[in-house]
């Protein structure tokens, strides 16, 4: 390879024009063309001791899937990377890769990383569209049942694992559509949810049952998954109980978590409303408390619901913000104001009770806390009225209780999540393993699909030896 | 899909329906409910349980048409299927001998008090029942509570059926005679639960109450359900939906409930006019 080609700029992504994208749902990133995904897999040196497999967190044959694509391999390329990752159509999207892969990639230190997700997304795509569904072989059947609870990205990933291996695996998912957080919490703007589906569709390809509807811990407990014959039981439960912030007229008509606000449009379509029959209400200033990617989608979503303002309300600076910088530059070009230093300590509403303005506080950076990341303080004094018709609140969420409370035989951390181990996700109750958000907190895809890697092999070997 | 194994119209406005649901009963005690969704394009709506079989795998609902969704759900037949069924959902009534249990059902109200005043007569309490309904066409389930009440009182608000007037009245003649009560579960309208609470906070007797906020995921995922209890913000769908009648904020819940009245019009607006063209 010339020099000059390492040398050439990364390829930038094809978007959706912002004046276009604004009115519609539809996907934004359009994802690399043949000719772009070639031009930016040549820039690849291929480094003999990669750093970008350190930062992935299941260990991609990164410099092996590029190399392939070189030399115009997509569909192999594609299975290469499925080798460790089940879901490559999603991760090629949702990764925080500039925080993983590409923070570790040399090139990035006098020039841009190689855009590996991109061409992640690319080879995906490609084999989706352009080859037969590509079954991994199963090894022979086991003969032994696994139960998975929930059908999130570390559910889907030891089903997919565990069905390799020759498990009969059940998911049971609580909702009425497979795929978690994948489906009622990222935007089809992001990740398409036919993708979501035909990853679940090839799982069952695979003879992975699925049974939506059942909410593990109610409709039947772990215990009575035991006694219908599953040997190992993964809960991929996701965190699911939304915080609050706790102040004043936060349960004031027209405040949503996230979640709710999310899921609304995600799961139940009301973007599409009345076709569809869930309805959302949107005003005209829209202010989002948080600043991680989960405020991002809602902050860009109520710009698509027609929102006339729509602010970022956030406690720290822009450089603390969790969320990828690609989202919050992506709704910057769509028009979302970034209001910093500022936190909500009181919201007042109507006379009939719905919220019409939050109190707020500025703030300043002091120390740096736990995270690492400047505290931020409340400048006394500071207060002021801010007028607002509809709020999101999307500062994170605490452990669902349900499948918890049903079993104490679990012990959780005093976080009040799974007590799990890290290398296993082996819990305090024989045969049950965790992974995941419910285990994590809330973090990314790719971790929970990392837990649930290792969780897939702990089961095997659990199976195996009979060994706790 | 879930089976409609038998509908039968029991009022001007309210359908009885048995579901093929085999999973829901395995667990389910008196006080949970289900979440339902129609069809492809449905919303989930919370309908508490009023039966379930666990031979049959089976469960009973009593559901008044109010909306799009109720009345597309009334619009089915016997073998039709619904979409989604998911349950049971919420914390059961806790359930224990107190002594005198006054259990109040208002309108639909009386299909969620039903399978508690069963439980409550079972656990060896004197029962003494009140139903209050709109018209004698909208009684429901009057056979049903006779079998596992001591004493039942039935109301209208017209005098068409029983005595003329509300749960209230009967509960304060109950109360100005001097009738021992030592708890009381009122389940109905939002209007109705308050009403009664306040009268039993001035009574100083225990009252329980089942919450009827808006839901969606049911799980405690969303927290659209939310509640004021004792000050406290509660999931009406997980820490609930049973609460101290004494400690819910209930002018916040009514406010709360009234969040998509106009789109509900909306909704039920074009549906109507599907339906006659």
């Amino acid at each position: 390879m010339s020099d000059k080609k390492q040398k050439a700029p990364r390829e930038p992504m094809p978007k959706q024009e912002v004046e276009e994208r604004v009115k519609n749902f539809n996907e934004v990133a359009l994802g690399y063309t043949e000719e772009q995904a070639r031009r930016e897999a040549e820039r690849c040196i291929q480094c003999p001791k990669p750093l970008c497999v350190k930062g992935c967190p299941v260990d991609i044959s990164i410099p092996e899937f590029i190399k392939l694509i070189v030399e115009g391999k997509y569909n192999e390329a594609a299975r290469k990377i499925k080798e460790d990752d089940v879901l490559p159509c999603m991760t090629g999207r949702v990764c925080p890769q500039e925080d993983q892969c590409e923070a570790q990639c040399v090139l990035g230190v006098k020039g841009s990383p190689i855009a590996i997700g991109r061409l992640e997304r690319f080879v995906a795509d490609y084999e989706a569209a352009n080859s037969e569904a590509d079954t991994p072989p199963v090894q022979a059947k086991k003969n032994k049942k696994i139960a998975v609870v929930g059908s999130g990205p570390a559910g889907l990933t030891v089903a997919a694992d565990c069905a390799r291996m020759g498990y009969d695996v059940k998911i049971f998912e609580a909702l009425h559509k497979p795929g978690g957080v994948l489906v009622y919490g990222i935007p089809e703007f992001r990740l398409p949810k036919a993708i979501v589906g035909r990853e679940v569709e090839a799982l069952k390809q695979m003879g992975v049952e699925l049974e939506c509807n059942v909410i593990v811990g109610r409709t039947i407990t772990v215990e009575q998954l035991f006694e219908e014959g599953y040997e190992a039981i993964f809960l991929g439960l996701g965190a699911g109980l939304p915080r609050f912030l706790g102040v004043k007229g936060e349960n004031l008509l027209g405040i949503y978590s996230a979640n709710e606000f999310l899921t609304r449009i995600n799961l139940m379509k009301a973007y599409k409303f009345p076709e569809y029959d869930t309805p959302i209400s949107i005003g005209k200033k829209v202010a989002v408390v948080g600043g991680g990617n989960v405020a991002m989608d809602s902050a860009r979503s109520a710009v698509r619901l027609g929102a006339q303002e729509v602010h970022i309300v956030y406690r720290r600076s822009r450089q603390e913000m969790p969320a990828r910088n690609e989202e919050i530059e992506n709704a910057v070009e769509e028009g979302v104001i970034l209001d910093l230093l500022v936190n909500p300590i009181g919201f007042a509403g109507d006379e009939n009770g719905w919220v019409k303005s939050i109190k707020m506080i500025r703030m300043e950076l002091g120390e740096p806390d736990d995270s690492g990341r400047r505290r931020p303080v409340p400048l006394p004094g500071s207060e002021f009225i801010y007028d607002v018709d509809t709020v999101v609140i999307a500062i994170g969420q605490n452990a669902n209780p349900i499948l918890l409370d049903a079993t104490p035989k679990i012990k959780k951390n005093k976080w009040g999540y799974i007590d799990a181990d890290s290398e296993t996700g082996k819990t305090s109750m024989k045969g049950v393993f965790a992974g995941g958000d419910i285990v994590t907190g809330e973090a990314t895809v790719i971790a929970a699909m990392g837990a649930g890697r290792k969780s897939a092999r702990a089961i095997d070997e659990y199976l195996k030896s009979g060994k706790w | 899909m879930y089976k409609i194994l038998e509908k039968e119209k029991i009022g001007p406005n309210l359908n009885k329906f048995v579901i093929e649901a085999p999973l829901v009963p395995k667990n389910y005690q008196p006080g949970q409910f289900v979440v339902l969704k129609v069809d492809e394009v449905g919303e989930r709506i919370p309908i508490t349980i009023a039966e379930a079989d666990k031979d049959k795998g089976t469960i009973t609902i009593f559901v008044q048409e109010v909306g799009k969704t109720t009345y597309k759900l009334g619009a089915l037949k016997q073998g039709d299927y619904i979409s989604d069924v998911v349950g049971p959902l919420g914390h059961p009534a806790k359930v224990e001998r107190i002594g005198t249990v006054v259990t109040i059902g208002g309108g639909v109200g009386s299909a969620i008090i039903y399978p508690e005043t069963k439980a409550f007569k079972e656990a060896g309490n004197y029962v003494i029942s009140i139903m209050g309904f709109r018209n004698k066409e909208n009684v429901i389930l009057e056979e049903e509570m006779k079998k596992y009440s001591d004493e039942l009182y039935i109301l209208t608000d017209d005098g068409s059926y029983g005595k003329k007037g509300f749960t209230t009245n009967e509960l304060q003649e109950l109360e100005s005679v001097g009738r021992k009560m030592d708890l009381v579960i009122a389940i109905g309208p939002a209007i109705m639960m308050k009403k009664i609470s306040e009268m039993t906070k001035q009574y100083n007797v225990k009252t329980i109450v089942s919450l009827n906020s808006t839901m969606m995921d049911a799980t405690g995922m969303c927290g659209g359900c939310r509640v004021e209890v004792d000050g406290e913000t509660k999931f009406a769908c997980v820490d609930g939906p049973e609460f101290d009648g004494h400690k819910v904020n209930f002018d916040l819940l009514i406010k709360r409930l009234s969040t998509y009245e106009k789109e509900e019009k909306e909704a039920f607006d074009s549906y109507k006019r599907c339906k006659c063209e």
